[in-house]
């Protein structure tokens, strides 16, 4: 029997045990992400976020919105007849980082998209208590100010390496897209054809200028929108 | 290098028989409950590993010798809640709204499940005692309906929504920006004429001029002595009722540069009998007509 005290005394055993524990510790946390593709399903509509969705989520991960907020509907009933379908993992397929978040001081926001209007959002981000009396979330005026977007192709190229599938025409095209989505006058034809249910609006009653307001509430108003949950069968669920 | 176990002679308990440089140490070995439950635990978790999804595999994953999965668990108690909800469901569906109403039964039942659903998806705009927020977001306990307080208005309203850009059968109504269309003065005047629906204006003079103003820009939608007109969403002037505020400033901003309310559809998100039993519960809230 191999006693304590041989391999405390041979420090090469030691180094070659060590080791051999170490790796099986590592295997056992990284082979499973060679297979990672087998638990995202194979539902369709969930594309890469537009460019001004994106910067709103970098808004939304600067402020830290996750620390109060979840982003992930887990298979419970009661969160099911709360919030709507459970969340896929293919909806966050593109999240660098997901943000389904581990705390919720406030609501699930998951499915958020659409269920209220702009002006809400608006409104609610100004001053949340003028909306929801009983809300404990802090205001968020400051987000008026513009939006600082001149690097959002470096995000897209970024995020690119990492297996977003930005195309280099959406890349090229960014800065456009950006403006576009935050003016409903303008002509979003090309918008719409690169990112399918993007919303487009003037999102905080400021025409002249992208804000961050206009970011993160056309961030908001996507959430969960793009898979089409009448349409999706058991088959496309199983992982 | 062990030496000999002997008994300590201060604790009276054993050593473990190692001594270094005189130091020696004492053998208090993990309490026997302890270590069993630990034992228990690892074979515990051993069963649990071969019984539910464990083992991720190179296509795939060891599903278990149960074959249980959350996402069969949850549709089936998904299913089994619709099953027991069917019966009564399927009535709302199918009976009359008017009926609805009429009907104990399906009126408690209605009014019942429709606080839960209001809560959850109406009050953050609408209030939870649905008195309406300040900034567009209309009362829904008053008689002063925008879109038609009937039973059939407030379905077709909550299904469609107003003004969204999501369903083609939403509420449309737009109201122009009359600051670009009329002077400052001219607006000035319209509003003192407003005001006078409620017998608020200060200036006969200006109210004589808005008289004319209103009468080729605000009549159509509003009605000729600001009663509203529900057909295009026109909201009532001649009452204490402002969305957004009703103070001489306030009503000029609007005219200026209007603000307008915009609800998303429900239809899709909400069962349709949910929509109706909503319907039925926001028609009793105070206001139905």
């Amino acid at each position: 029997m191999l006693r304590h005290e041989t391999i405390e005394k041979n420090v090469i055993l030691l180094a070659v045990l060590t080791l051999i524990t170490v790796s099986i510790g590592g295997l056992v946390q990284i082979v499973p992400l060679f297979t990672i593709e087998t638990t995202i399903e194979r539902v369709e509509g969930v594309r890469p976020y537009s460019p001004l969705e994106l910067a709103g989520r970098n808004i939304y991960i600067r402020e830290g919105c996750y620390v109060c907020h979840s982003q992930m509907v887990r298979p419970f009933r009661d969160e099911l007849e709360r919030y709507g379908h459970y969340s896929l993992a293919a909806e966050s397929m593109y999240d660098r980082p997901f943000q389904w978040g581990s705390k919720r001081t406030g609501p699930d926001l998951a499915r958020v998209g659409g269920k209220y209007s702009n002006e809400w959002h608006y409104q609610h981000l100004i001053d949340p208590r003028s909306v929801v009396p009983e809300s404990i979330m802090p205001p968020y005026g400051f987000l008026v100010r513009p939006l600082k977007f001149d690097d959002i192709e470096k995000h897209m190229r970024a995020l690119q390496r990492l297996g977003v599938p930005y195309t280099d025409e959406m890349i090229a095209n960014a800065r456009a897209d950006l403006v576009a989505q935050a003016n409903p006058d303008a002509d979003t034809a090309g918008l719409l054809a690169r990112y399918p249910k993007a919303v487009v609006g003037d999102f905080d009653r400021n025409m002249r200028v992208v804000t961050e307001m206009d970011a993160l509430i056309a961030y908001l108003q996507m959430l969960g929108t793009l898979v089409n949950f009448a349409e999706v069968t058991p088959q496309q669920l199983r992982q | 290098m062990p030496t000999k176990i002997e008994k300590d002679a201060l604790t009276g308990k054993l050593t473990t028989g190692h001594e270094w440089d005189g130091i020696k140490e004492l053998n208090t070995p993990l309490p026997k409950w302890w270590l069993y439950i630990l034992y228990a635990t690892i074979i515990w978790a051993a069963v649990w590993a071969l019984l539910f999804p464990s083992f991720p595999g190179l296509s795939g994953h060891f599903g278990g010798v149960l074959g249980w999965t959350k996402r069969e668990d949850i549709a089936r108690e998904v299913a089994a809640v619709a099953d027991a909800r069917a019966p009564m469901f399927e009535r709302i569906r199918a009976t009359d709204l008017e009926e609805i109403r009429r009907d104990p039964t399906l009126l408690r039942f209605a009014t019942a499940g429709a606080r839960q659903a209001f809560a959850d998806n109406c009050a953050p705009c609408h209030g939870s005692g649905a008195e309406g927020r300040p900034g567009g977001f209309p009362a829904l306990i008053d008689d002063d309906w925008i879109w038609g307080g009937t039973l059939e208005d407030i379905v077709t309203t909550i299904r469609h929504g107003i003004r969204n850009t999501v369903d083609d059968d939403a509420r449309q109504s737009q109201m122009p920006a009359y600051g670009q269309l009329l002077t400052r003065r001219e607006i000035e005047d319209v509003t003192e004429y407003v005001l006078s629906f409620s017998g608020r204006a200060t200036d006969a003079e200006a109210a004589k001029r808005g008289e004319t103003i209103y009468a080729e820009n605000c009549v159509a939608c509003h009605g000729e002595q600001g009663e509203g007109m529900r057909a295009v969403g026109g909201p009532r002037l001649n009452d204490a009722i402002w969305l957004y505020g009703g103070s001489r400033d306030q009503i000029i901003a609007q005219i200026t540069n209007p603000r307008m309310g915009v609800m998303p559809p429900w239809q899709g998100r909400l069962d349709e009998a949910i929509i109706r039993m909503l319907a039925v519960y926001v028609h009793t809230l105070g206001g139905g007509e």
